[in-house]
Parts: structure tokens; C-alpha cells; sequence
């Protein structure tokens, strides 16, 4: 198996974007089946060190869209203490929006141009409608609502789109692949999905750090009550945030439809690795939920392939392969767990 | 953690006993409901009556750590599903007794809720919810790539369990009437420990943990107990559960599932033992019903939902309670 199979072909479910959203597919066959792909020869260390590059550019491009989605939860959680599950939705919604657009449109950039203020202009009827009357319920209440929204987006997206996946075509411009090292290649789009995103972590950087709005909303994260004493209207900074926040959701399923397929609740199993990151990074912290989700996303990734391998110089192969397909899928949790029995805040708490 | 509800505040100060006249009422109508199901030529009506009896007992079980102990897990399907879990590889190896399948379940699901729970209780609010989540879902993948019994496809049971040796939970009217007893009997005893000392500890954790900690108890052992008791007993409603669908999958571990038991106790009424069974009433039969007017129940599910916590206060036990004039603790 040489390694450039691993990012030549690209199937409907997105081989090789993290592995992560293979877990939640539901096609159990076909993950068995690209496993199988997968199982490299031990016998080229050329091809392992190969192999490592490759999963290791898979496992920033995923840690990249988590964070994405990562960013606005994290600030909602952190400054309104508000729990909003319906989050993945948003991440769903931006996928739908710029299938549709492309389709429309014909061009994959004209549908990512009408889908981010689609996202933004969805995320604020979203808070209008239903969470600002949820703020001051207390976390089941919210839990509840947010969940009732998820049964209602899922079927209805269902119901507006049908059950089956929709696809959207690579731009043609991003297409293909470009040459690393040697033999090795790597598709463009996913390039272009790592720089975009540490493009927009960069920018995030710029207006939270060094800005008054930025300061604000730290400063909402560390005391809001504080904030709002001080004559700050928190209730407009919030929806700034979240109509900022839903906004990067959807830019993030907008950027991963080309490479996974389209479908209804498709933002369930990013959710909870969203969720993984921002208790990991610290409830609040832009910067913890960076640092995390690169975390996760290389954890996660790496994990699944070399986890096995590690194995087999300790067990049986037969064992070791079952071992490590069993642990692969729980590193992040039991990483989760680990730091948070050692720091219960995060790594980054933002309350001071 | 702020969980009390209007159904809860001042719950302490209330009799620490808790009546039982309107869950007699609820259980002679389930001791009565089959006879009336079998008369009328309706055998299916009994096999949703054990998935609400099932149901009850996990809800039940979510209760006495979300409404008493203000601890809102967003994993208890976990414990359904190891419960079931535990069935069905026990099964797979020969052992057939429920008896025996019950002790493993009750052993497994409980170890993990002690594991999970003494980390996931060092935390608070928000933190403290998605923990459990990511914990269930740890479990789900668990047995989602645990190919050896199945994996995604599940597992099918060889037969109903054993009891005592005897077959007689082939018949679904036996099995029916065994659920009950199970749920009965937790009901008994969730009221006897809530209206005992540790109870009443777990509630006064539930409304200050500080004045708590000051007069001297620790609220992490009485929580992480109730943590592991409730555990426990989900795992038998997992038991059982994969004893009526004669079936296992990590389905009954997903997160939607958690959510529908949060739902139940909601729906009935949190912080009061009839609420979760007539809120797993409530909820099932809202299921079949939407679902056979529409295959996009689900749409109307959420929105119920949404509008049940926007507009309604304690749930159907609060319900009862104001149309009965505000006396009780049901």
C-alpha cells in the first residue's frame, strides 16, 4: 500500500478528514472496509514516516473545523453560562445553505459568500426566537430547549432536503493535489481548509486581544456582572457574539461539505467533540479552545492509526488490532478526563 | 448547580416522607392494564406497556440524581446500555439466568458510574453535564467498535432469560409482571432512602453545598453514592430492556437517548418519585402517537419540548398538584 492511496481517492464519506466523523457515520461496513485500506505495512519506515505526515495535516484539519465551531460555543458558555446544544446545528445549517447556494449558483465561492451571512442571519433569528427567554432559566431548562431544537432541525432538514446525502462537488480551482516531500501529496481543498481556518484563529486572535469589543468580551467571560455594572450592555454583546459564533459554525460545515457528505445530523458528533474541546481548552478561552481542539483533532487522528500499530509491539496482532480499534475512539475522552482530574477547570480557565 | 425548580424549592423543608397514594393508583392501573389489553385482543399494547414500565424505572433512577441530587447527567443511557450490555455477552458466554445477568449488570454499570462519576463530580454546571455527555458517548463508541459482540449491528439475544432455571420469561405477560415488581420495588426503596438520613443530606447538598460541607458532611461521598445507586438501577432497566427487544445495540447509549430520559423526568415532574413513571408514561405514548401520524415525529417532539419548558412549571406532577389544591409531595 503505498501511502499516497491515503489521500488520492476520495470517497463520499470523506476518508481521512479525522476520523472522528466516521465514528458517527452510520455505515459500520464501510468504515470496516477503509480500516482495512488503511492498515499500513510495517515493513517501509519511509512509508510510516509518510503515513504520520499525512495523518498528522488530518488531524490539524480536523482540530481547525472543531475549533471553528469551538470559538462561539465557547464564548456563549463563558460569558452568558448558557449551554446551547443546538450549536452543531448551526454547523449543519452551513453545510445545507452552501449545498443549496452551490447548486444555485453553480459556484462553490459564490455559495460560501451567501452562506456565511445566511449562517449569521439564522443564528440571530435563532437567538431572537427561543435563547435569549433562556438565559436566566437555570442549565436544564436550556438543555431541554436546545434539545427539543435539535429534533426539530434534524427532521427538518429531513423534511425540506429528504434523508439521503447531499454532495457538493471540490471547486475546481481547489482540486487536485500539490506535492509535499518527495512522493508525497496532499489535496489541495484540505490545504486550503487549514490555512482558512488559521486564517480566521489568526483574526480571532486580533479582534479578542486587541480590540474594545474584544476586551469586552473577555472581560463578560471573567465577570459579567461586573461588565454590565460597568454600563456595558451584555445582552447586545451577546448576540454579537452569537450571531459571530453561528456565523463560524456554518462557515466550518460550509468548508467540510465537499469532503463529507451532507446529511441530517451531521452536527450531533461535531457537537460533542466540541464539547470535549472547550472542557479541555477551559469554558471562555479562545485560546484554550485552540490549543484543544489541535489537541483533539491530532489525538483523535493519530490515535486511530498508530494506536493499533503501537499495540502490536505489545500484543498479539490479532489483539492488538482489536485492542487498539476498542481504544482508539476513547482516547479523547480518557485525555478529557485526564486533564480535567488535574486541572477541573481546563487548561485555560477564563474565570479568574 | 441551579436545578431547583418551582416543583423542588423548599422540598427539604417538606415531611420526609413522601406520599404514596398516587403512585398506588398509577400501579394498580399497570397491574391491570395487561388483563384489560389481553381482553380487548390487543398483545401489542403489552409490549409498549414493558417499554414504559422499563423506561420508568431508568427515569426513576435519573431522578434520584437530577432532582434530588441536582446533578443533571447527560449520560444515564450509558448505564442502559451497559445493563443491556451485560445481558447480552453473559448470554453470548451461556449464562442465561436473569438472576445472575441482573448482579453482572448491576455490577458493571455501577463500577462505571463510580469511575466516571468520581471524575466527573470534581466538577460543576455546565462542565459537569458535558462531562457525562462525552462519557456516554466514550461508552457508546466503547461498544460501537467492540466487534467481537457485534459492534454497530448490535447483538441478538438467543432467547429470553432464564429464571431460576425456568423459561418462563418467554411468556410476555410473566416478563411484564416481573418488570413491575422491579419497578415497584425501586419506587419502595428510592422512598425509603429519600426520606432516610442520606436523603435528606442529598437534598441539602442539592440546595447549598456550602452549609452543607460547614456543618460537617462531604457532599462528593453522598453524591457519588447516589450517583452509583441511580447507575445501578439504570443497568437493570438496561437488563431488562434487552430481555423485551431480545436485542443489544449501542443505540440504547446514544446521547438522544440520555435526552429522552432528562425529557421524561421533566415532562412528569423532577424532583418527585410518581413524576419520572408518569412522565415515561407521558412520553412513550406521546411516541407511538406522533409517530403514527406522521414519520416526521420527531419535528413535533422538539417542538412540544421547546414550548413545555418555555410555558409549563414542574412538569405533570405539578400539574396534579396545583389541581389538587398544592398539598403534597408526590
Amino acid at each position: 500500500m503505498r501511502p499516497q492511496s491515503y489521500v488520492s481517492q476520495r470517497s463520499p464519506e470523506g476518508e481521512g478528514t479525522g476520523c472522528a466523523f466516521q465514528g458517527i457515520s452510520r455505515d459500520a461496513r464501510s468504515r470496516r472496509a477503509l480500516a482495512s485500506i488503511r492498515a499500513p505495512s510495517l515493513a517501509n519506515p519511509k512509508s510510516m514516516t509518510n503515513l504520520f505526515l499525512i495523518q498528522l495535516l488530518n488531524g490539524v484539519q480536523l482540530g481547525i473545523l472543531l475549533f471553528l465551531v469551538a470559538a462561539g460555543l465557547t464564548l456563549v458558555f463563558g460569558i452568558m453560562d448558557f449551554i446551547n446544544l443546538a450549536h452543531g446545528v448551526q454547523y449543519m445549517a452551513g453545510a445545507y445553505f452552501v449545498a443549496t447556494f452551490t447548486a444555485l449558483t453553480g459556484s462553490f465561492f459564490w455559495g460560501l459568500a451567501l452562506t456565511l451571512p445566511a449562517a449569521l442571519v439564522f443564528g440571530l433569528v435563532l437567538e431572537f426566537l427561543l435563547f435569549r427567554h433562556l438565559y436566566a432559566r437555570d442549565h436544564l431548562d436550556q438543555v431541554l430547549a436546545t434539545f427539543g431544537l435539535i429534533l426539530m432541525f434534524n427532521e427538518g432538514v429531513k423534511m425540506l432536503w429528504g434523508a439521503a446525502p447531499l454532495s457538493v462537488p471540490v471547486p475546481e480551482l481547489l482540486s487536485g493535489s500539490v506535492p509535499l516531500i518527495g512522493t508525497l501529496r496532499y489535496p489541495v481543498f484540505r490545504l486550503a481548509i487549514i490555512v482558512a481556518g488559521l486564517a480566521i484563529a489568526l483574526g480571532l486572535y486580533l479582534l479578542v486581544n486587541h480590540t474594545r469589543t474584544g476586551m469586552r468580551l473577555r472581560a463578560g467571560a471573567t465577570n459579567r456582572g461586573m461588565l454590565s455594572a460597568l454600563g456595558v450592555d451584555v445582552g447586545q454583546l451577546f448576540m454579537v457574539v452569537f450571531g459571530f459564533g453561528a456565523m463560524l459554525a456554518g462557515f466550518a460545515g460550509a468548508m467540510v461539505s465537499p469532503i463529507l457528505s451532507v446529511e441530517p445530523g451531521m452536527g450531533d458528533g461535531i457537537l460533542i467533540l466540541t464539547f470535549v474541546v472547550i472542557v479541555i481548552g477551559g469554558i471562555g478561552s479562545i485560546r484554550g479552545a485552540f490549543v484543544a481542539a489541535i489537541l483533539v483533532g491530532c489525538v483523535d487522528t493519530l490515535g486511530r492509526i498508530f494506536g493499533p500499530i503501537l499495540l502490536r509491539s505489545l500484543l498479539e496482532p490479532a489483539a492488538a488490532a482489536q485492542t487498539g480499534r476498542t481504544l482508539a475512539p476513547m482516547l479523547i475522552y480518557i485525555l478529557m478526563a485526564a486533564v480535567l482530574f488535574f486541572r477541573p477547570s481546563g487548561l485555560f480557565p477564563a474565570k479568574g | 448547580m441551579a436545578v431547583a425548580t418551582e416543583g423542588n424549592q423548599g422540598a427539604a423543608a417538606q415531611p420526609a416522607r413522601i406520599r404514596i397514594g398516587p403512585a398506588f393508583v398509577l400501579f394498580a392501573a399497570f397491574a391491570l392494564l395487561p388483563l384489560i389489553a389481553l381482553a380487548l385482543g390487543e398483545p401489542f399494547f403489552l409490549v409498549v406497556l414493558a417499554r414504559i414500565i422499563i423506561f420508568a424505572i431508568a427515569a426513576l433512577s435519573l431522578d434520584i440524581i437530577l432532582g434530588y441530587g441536582g446533578m443533571v447527567s447527560f449520560g444515564h443511557a450509558a448505564f442502559i446500555g451497559l445493563g443491556a450490555y451485560a445481558v447480552g455477552i453473559a448470554a453470548a458466554h451461556g449464562l442465561t439466568d436473569f438472576l445472575a445477568q441482573a448482579a453482572i449488570a448491576i455490577i458493571v454499570s455501577g463500577l462505571f458510574a463510580l469511575v466516571t462519576g468520581a471524575i466527573s463530580l470534581r466538577t460543576r454546571g455546565v462542565y459537569f453535564i458535558m462531562i457525562t455527555l462525552a462519557f456516554g458517548q466514550m461508552a457508546f463508541f466503547f461498544m460501537v467498535s467492540l466487534s467481537a459482540y457485534g459492534g454497530d449491528d448490535g447483538l441478538t439475544l438467543p432467547a429470553r432469560s432464564t429464571l431460576l432455571g425456568q423459561p418462563i420469561l418467554t411468556s410476555n405477560i410473566a416478563f411484564y409482571y416481573l418488570c413491575l415488581a422491579i419497578l415497584v420495588g425501586f419506587f419502595l426503596f428510592s422512598r425509603a432512602m429519600i426520606g432516610a438520613r442520606f436523603g435528606r443530606v442529598l437534598r441539602g447538598i442539592r440546595d447549598n453545598s456550602d452549609r452543607m460541607r460547614a456543618i460537617g458532611f462531604a457532599p462528593l461521598r453522598y453524591q457519588l453514592a447516589a450517583y452509583c445507586i441511580a447507575g445501578s438501577m439504570a443497568g437493570i432497566a438496561g437488563a431488562l430492556l434487552a430481555n423485551q427487544a431480545e436485542f443489544v445495540a449501542p443505540a440504547y447509549m446514544s446521547w438522544q437517548r440520555s435526552g429522552e430520559l432528562i425529557i421524561m423526568v421533566v415532562l412528569g415532574g423532577i424532583g418527585t418519585l410518581t413524576g419520572p413513571v408518569l412522565g415515561a408514561v407521558a412520553f412513550i405514548l406521546l411516541e407511538e402517537a406522533l409517530a403514527r401520524l406522521s414519520e416526521h415525529w420527531k419535528f413535533a417532539l422538539g417542538f412540544c419540548l421547546i414550548l413545555i419548558v418555555l410555558f409549563t412549571r414542574g412538569g405533570l406532577m405539578g400539574g396534579l398538584r396545583r389541581l389538587s389544591g398544592g398539598a403534597g409531595h408526590g
